[in-house]
């Protein structure tokens, strides 16, 4: 069965499924000794979503909101729900999520086994910071109420622990209070890569979302051009609501080949930059479109064909980021095999409390990538190099190829992560980084 | 705001479809077999705005309970508006035919216990000139095939209950609802390949709940089915009979 697959579409695996649907109810671990491994809408891109020939706990099903209090902010729902249900239902009653990565259709128990982060990590730190405690359910049939106060161990390890340590049934959120349901924002044009980290240490002050859209195929002294975007929630009465399209775009079939390809990439990048003429434009965007621009095309990935692609992002300590951001921008433009988006932004100095989360202060670079086979690999472990080189680490996430070693080198504290797994669980990521 | 009764709540597409009613402001009474799993049910539909979610653990096969379920239904939301039976199983085809316990067991708990709530529903919205009455049926209904006729049977006579209590109620104004969904990924249905013609709960719900506002009779879910079961229905039997469906 191929029916569950990854974000972006490579490697594809067969393994089964069990459904979840009641978070009172035992977990179905199978008889026959078979690796379980949670998994809720499918947006991680690489296979820490997949366990081949194993089972998959299909969590979607675990979508029911348990208790909000629209005084406080504090949501309890189960693990399933998308972040998409709980904006459509917060958001008219003046609150937002704390963080939120670049789409709204990921589960909340995803989102803290991927320790995810948005646009604000420089003030908000991850989706783990905003979790005051959540219930985990062990292959034992234990319970378990996980906090910064109980079973912390536990509590670290199960955000950005990838799934591993248990099925999350349901959890507790932080909301953040917001006057209106707009973004008041600010694009800017940007030159060359020194361009972007002056106007970060600048933005980061006085934006509580920023990031920057990078022209990866800009060469020699246009090297790291691009858009740079920040915004702050709108003041109340700031705009009229907007006409939600009733029906949203939807790439609708799989082609055997890559639309995305050097030509498109070339138009496609140029486009963007050259669109706007000013440098500095001024716009007031409705929530949807200013956080989740792709979600408007419902099955983008499917544009890269039945192959799939690689999505790779790395992030790199302060001291070291200018000079392994040009060095991997310079690795990518001479590859040819540029990305059609390509992201910067600075994290922040917050920590979270996931053992195995992914941002630290520094820089991040994201990028997806058609799967060409050999030379897409080559070119991935050529980036390698250069993150491990600076101290730096690649999203699991993300990750459909980073070698064991990597792995271990860019997450310390595998080790003591390691124990904390549930016995029955595993994935096809960790079994190919353990080995 | 309407007042709304679910029977089988628990069921998927059940609960998809009493999110809408919630999201609507309407008023719920839910029944299902198991307390804790209503309870979580309830429990959400009022985040989402239900002002009033009743709950009550009821066994549909306990035909004894339902007459004053459906009395305790109307006196706990001061009134009914609007019924919906979706309760079900998806028989074992292959046990019913090795044993009539079994047969008998299925078609009590998807034909049988469906007419006796029906029973007492007709009578409570004849006498109140208005309203609703929704059965989840299903295409299986449709026709006989080898693979599940035990259940086609019991849908099938469920439909024909139902074509004549619309006729009887037409001219008490109440409507008379047959859904019948196709495929539909839900528990019920885990055990199966899943393909194309196969829809989500949400969208089967989002057509129940148009269908109820829009009055109509019958309604096919997704729409396609209406074709589908048109084709299925216009072979001949005498070829019919060696298809393997």
């Amino acid at each position: 069965m191929t029916a569950y697959q990854s974000w972006g579409g490579y490697p594809k695996l067969a393994q089964q499924a069990r459904l979840l649907r009641w978070r009172d109810a035992e977990l179905p671990v199978p008889g026959d000794g078979l690796s379980v491994l949670p998994f809720g809408n499918g947006r991680s891109y690489g296979d820490s979503c997949l366990n081949e020939n194993g089972v998959l706990l299909v969590a979607r099903g675990l979508d029911r909101l348990i208790a909000f209090d629209p005084a406080t902010g504090i949501l309890r729902c189960e693990a399933g729900v998308l972040l998409a249900d709980i904006l459509r239902f917060i958001v008219p009653q003046g609150w937002f999520v704390p963080v939120t990565p670049g789409t709204q259709y990921v589960t909340v128990g995803g989102a803290i086994a991927n320790d995810v982060h948005g646009k604000n990590h420089h003030r908000a730190g991850t989706f783990g910071c905003h979790v005051s405690r959540f219930e985990l359910l062990r292959s034992d049939g234990a319970r378990l109420v996980c906090s910064p106060a109980e079973n912390q161990a536990l509590f670290g390890a199960t955000i950005g622990g990838l799934g591993l340590t248990g099925v999350i049934v349901a959890a507790e959120l932080k909301l953040k209070r917001i006057a209106s349901p707009f973004i008041a924002a600010e694009t800017i044009r940007f030159d060359t890569l020194d361009q972007f980290f002056e106007l970060s240490e600048t933005s980061d002050r006085a934006y509580e979302y920023t990031v920057a859209w990078i022209d990866c195929l800009s060469r020699g002294r246009a090297l790291g051009r691009g858009i740079y975007l920040r915004g702050n929630h709108a003041g109340p009465f700031c705009c009229a609501q907007p006409k939600i399209a009733r029906r949203k775009l939807s790439f609708p079939l799989q082609l055997p080949f890559s639309l995305v390809n050097g030509l498109t990439l070339q138009a496609f990048n140029r486009l963007y930059y050259h669109k706007q003429r000013q440098r500095s434009l001024h716009a007031n965007f409705y929530y949807q479109p200013f956080f989740y621009p792709l979600d408007s095309i419902l099955g983008w990935n499917r544009m890269y064909g039945s192959k799939g692609f690689l999505q790779y992002q790395c992030a790199v300590p302060t001291r070291h980021a200018r000079g392994a951001m040009r060095e991997i921008l310079e690795r990518i433009a001479r590859s040819r095999t540029g990305s059609f988006l390509t992201v910067l932004k600075l994290f922040g100095a917050a920590t979270s409390p996931g053992l195995l989360s992914f941002p630290l202060p520094g820089a991040t670079l994201a990028l997806d990538f058609p799967n060409r086979g050999a030379p897409t690999f080559e070119l991935l472990n050529r980036l390698d190099e250069v993150v491990l080189a600076a101290g730096g680490r690649v999203y699991p996430a993300k990750d459909a190829r980073m070698s064991g070693d990597s792995f271990r080198r860019y997450f310390p504290r595998w080790s003591e992560f390691r124990r904390h797994i549930d016995p029955r669980f595993s994935s096809s990521f960790w079994r190919r980084v353990m080995e | 705001m309407r007042k709304v009764l679910i029977v089988g709540a628990t069921s998927a597409i059940a609960e998809a479809t009493a999110r809408l009613f919630a999201g609507n402001g309407d008023a719920l009474y839910l029944v299902a077999r198991n307390q804790d799993r209503l309870g979580a049910i309830a429990n959400d539909l009022r985040v989402r705005g239900a002002p009033q979610v009743e709950t009550e653990a009821m066994d549909a096969n306990d035909f004894s309970r339902h007459r004053a379920m459906i009395e305790t239904a109307i006196v706990t939301l001061g009134g009914l508006d609007v019924a919906l039976i979706a309760h079900g199983t998806l028989p074992d085809q292959k046990a019913c035919e090795q044993s009539f316990d079994e047969t008998l067991k299925e078609l009590q708990t998807n034909c049988l216990s469906i007419l006796s709530l029906l029973t007492y529903l007709a009578d409570h919205f004849e006498r109140q000139g208005s309203g609703t009455i929704a059965v989840l049926s299903s295409v299986a209904g449709d026709r006989g095939r080898q693979s599940n006729y035990v259940y086609g049977t019991a849908k099938a006579a469920v439909n024909v209950f139902l074509q004549g209590l619309r006729n009887r109620l037409s001219r008490a104004n109440i409507q008379v609802l047959t859904i019948k969904p196709g495929f539909v990924d839900t528990p019920m249905t885990a055990g199966f390949q899943k393909g194309l013609l196969w829809a989500k709960p949400e969208k089967v719900a989002g057509g129940i709940y148009s269908a109820i506002q829009r009055k109509k009779d019958v309604v096919y879910l997704p729409w396609f089915w209406r074709f589908i079961m048109a084709v299925i229905n216009s072979i001949p039997e005498r070829l019919f009979k060696k298809m393997k469906l």
